[in-house]
Formats: structure tokens, sequence, C-alpha cells
């Protein structure tokens, strides 16, 4: 967002995330926005072979998400995905990483039982779309 | 903090910052640095080897090409912008680092990165994990069919290949199509329920570019224009890479 939008596209983000888990559970994270910090999966790093560094950059970031308590973290593309997750598992499993694209469609009731990978144990049975379908 | 002080070695010529300067946009403005450290204390990366944001320029400017050389840190910064966007005078450290990977042998580079870029550039998908034009297509036909049949409410749900003046045409990250194909199809979903106007093509399809990241100028420029053409062949209007 920082480097190619700026902050109104993560204004816009807001106003999806907010009208996909409703309103009261959004939890910002600070720093936010332009000012927030990167999670260390990008630029290369989660394949550069240094995952003791890459971890170490990521505490910044580990410790963001355990400041908000919240039980998920979204992340909007696969090198922060990839990271956020594997900074999780560090750390007890604290949260879980998701797409955005599976909370909307869990919102939306169309989430069958093979899309929900990355949701915990507290909504992965809810509102399964066709549960007949899982394989 | 690095444990011992640094010694400058007198007249030392530093060919690094002018190549640096030289491809900056007015000559760059390297030498501005106020040495506030805005740039470090937000810097997710500082401290890793005794080593930050600041530190990294003002070795530069003092000519310390060879130590630059030798610290792995330019691997560790994620190039993620956040120094720059506090600068008071812009100095694009970022871009300082991204030429300090550049000065590195491509066989002496971190052979993760290398291999991915490597892949990349054996065929036109651009895949990072190698999936040729038929995988993908053989992928995406396969699950989109699996969904039209076990959910009827989008038996009518498209992916279209290769589908010419489609309004967007959309990047995948090969992770999906090859590891974890279902994962492809929540977003298929969204686009079907908006009405969307989109298509994968089978050449450029893939959104990721290691090249980029090992710093290899002449292949990441290949990787991005490959895809461009993808995109201007069929005829789209826009470029959707969710990279």
């Amino acid at each position: 967002m920082r480097k190619t939008y700026g902050d109104p596209v993560a204004d816009d983000l807001r106003y999806v995330v907010k009208a996909v888990v409703g309103e009261e559970n959004f939890v910002e994270m600070y720093p936010n926005k332009s000012n927030n910090y990167c999670c260390g999966g990008g630029g290369g790093f989660l394949q550069s072979g240094f995952p003791e560094e890459r971890r170490a950059y990521g505490k910044l970031k580990a410790d963001q998400i355990l400041t908000t308590k919240a039980p998920y973290c979204i992340t909007p593309c696969h090198n922060c995905h990839a990271q956020v997750h594997d900074l999780s598992e560090i750390n007890d499993h604290k949260w879980e990483t998701v797409h955005l694209w599976t909370l909307i469609g869990l919102s939306m009731g169309i989430l069958g039982p093979n899309e929900r990978e990355y949701l915990g144990e507290d909504l992965k049975e809810v509102d399964v779309f066709h549960p007949e379908s899982a394989m | 903090m690095a444990d011992e002080a640094i010694k400058l070695g007198g007249k030392k010529k530093s060919v690094f910052l002018d190549k640096v300067k030289e491809i900056l946009p007015d000559g760059g403005n390297l030498n501005l640095c106020l040495t506030c450290g805005a740039c470090s204390s937000g810097c997710p990366a500082s401290g890793l080897a005794g080593m930050d944001p600041r530190k990294f320029l003002r070795m530069a400017a003092l000519g310390m090409d060879e130590e630059i050389l030798k610290s792995d840190w330019k691997w560790w910064c994620s190039m993620c912008m956040r120094c720059i966007y506090v600068c008071p005078m812009k100095i694009n450290i970022p871009q300082l680092v991204f030429n300090a990977r550049a000065m590195i042998p491509r066989e002496e580079r971190p052979k993760g990165i290398v291999g991915s870029c490597d892949m990349a550039l054996r065929n036109d998908t651009c895949s990072a994990m190698g999936a040729s034009e038929e995988d993908f297509q053989f992928v995406v036909e396969d699950v989109l069919e699996e969904y039209q049949e076990s959910q009827p409410e989008f038996a009518e749900m498209q992916a279209p290949i290769n589908k010419k003046g489609a309004e967007f045409f959309l990047n995948q990250n090969s992770r999906e199509p090859v590891t974890e194909p279902d994962e492809m199809v929540p977003l298929w979903k969204i686009l079907h329920e908006v009405g969307a106007d989109w298509t994968y093509g089978t050449k450029g399809w893939a959104a990721e570019n290691y090249c980029m990241f090992m710093a290899d100028n002449e292949n990441w420029e290949k990787i991005v224009r490959t895809k461009a053409k993808a995109v201007d062949d069929l005829g789209c209007k826009v470029w959707l890479n969710t990279e």
C-alpha cells in the first residue's frame, strides 16, 4: 500500500474488511497504513535461505499482531501470508492467517468445505456451502 | 551495534555510490542524509548483524564498498520502502540495497532466489515453480469443472483463459495452481458474483517475479515485458497483479 497506492487505498480495504467481519470485530494494529512495518516475507526473504534472520525481522510484526489479541490476521499477498503464518507457528499458533478472499467468501455464504484451509476451528464448520462436496 | 569501531581507510574511492547516483533521477541525493535515524528507528531489519539503514547508507557514502559487499544484510532488508517514506530528505535507501544486491556475482546470490528466477525464465508463463502453459490450463479447467458440478449455484461460473478483450487480466501466484488449487476458487466466485469480465492468460499468468528480488535487471524486465505482452496480446484493459 505504502509503496504503490498510499493510505486512501488502505482505507478502501478497511471498508471491505469491516463490511465482511463487522465493524465490532475489526481490530486495528499500530502503527498502521503507511507507517506500518513490513512483515519480512517480501523482497525474496522467504527464498533467500536465512530463516533465522527472517524470523528476527518478523518479531516486530509478530508482537504487533499479538498486541491486538485478534484471532485472525488478514494478509494481502502470498509472501505476507507465508511469513505471517510462519510467525504464528513459532508463537504457539496464537492467530490464524487468512487471505481476504476466504473471509469475503465466508461472509457471502459461498465458501465450500474445501476452501477453508486457513480458517481456525471456530469458523471451519460455520455456514459451510455444499458440505456434501467435502473432499 | 558493531563490536569494533569502524576504521576509515583514507582516500578510498567509492565505485558503488557513484554507480548508484548515476541511475537515480537528478543524480540522487544520497549525500543529503541528516543522520537523523528516522529510517533505522522504524526498520524491522535494524540490528540484524549490527546493521541498520542509516549505517548502510553512511558506509556507502564513506566508500566502504568492500564491507557492503561482504554484508548479507542486503538480503535481510525487504526493500519495503518505510525508510524512504519517513526520510526528510527522501533518500532512496531501498534502491541502494537493490544495487548492493546487483553487485554480488550471480552465482553467489541466495540460491533459492536465483533458482526461482531461473525457473521463471524457462517458459512464457513466468512461473517461479516452473508450471507450464498446459499444466496451468489443465488445473484451472479441472478445478472449475469440479466446482460447477458440486456447487450448482456456480454452474455458470467461468475461469476464462485467453479471453480476448476481457477487462481484467488476472495474475495468479504459482502456489495455488501447483500446491493448493482449491484456494483459487473463492476469488473466482467473488469475480463471478460481481459480474467481472476477466481472464487468465496461458502466457504470463504467474504473479511472482523473483528476478526482481535478486536484482537481475535484465531478467526482471524480461519477465515484466513477457507478462505485459500477454496482457496486450489479449487486448485487456487492466492488469491485476495480486502480489
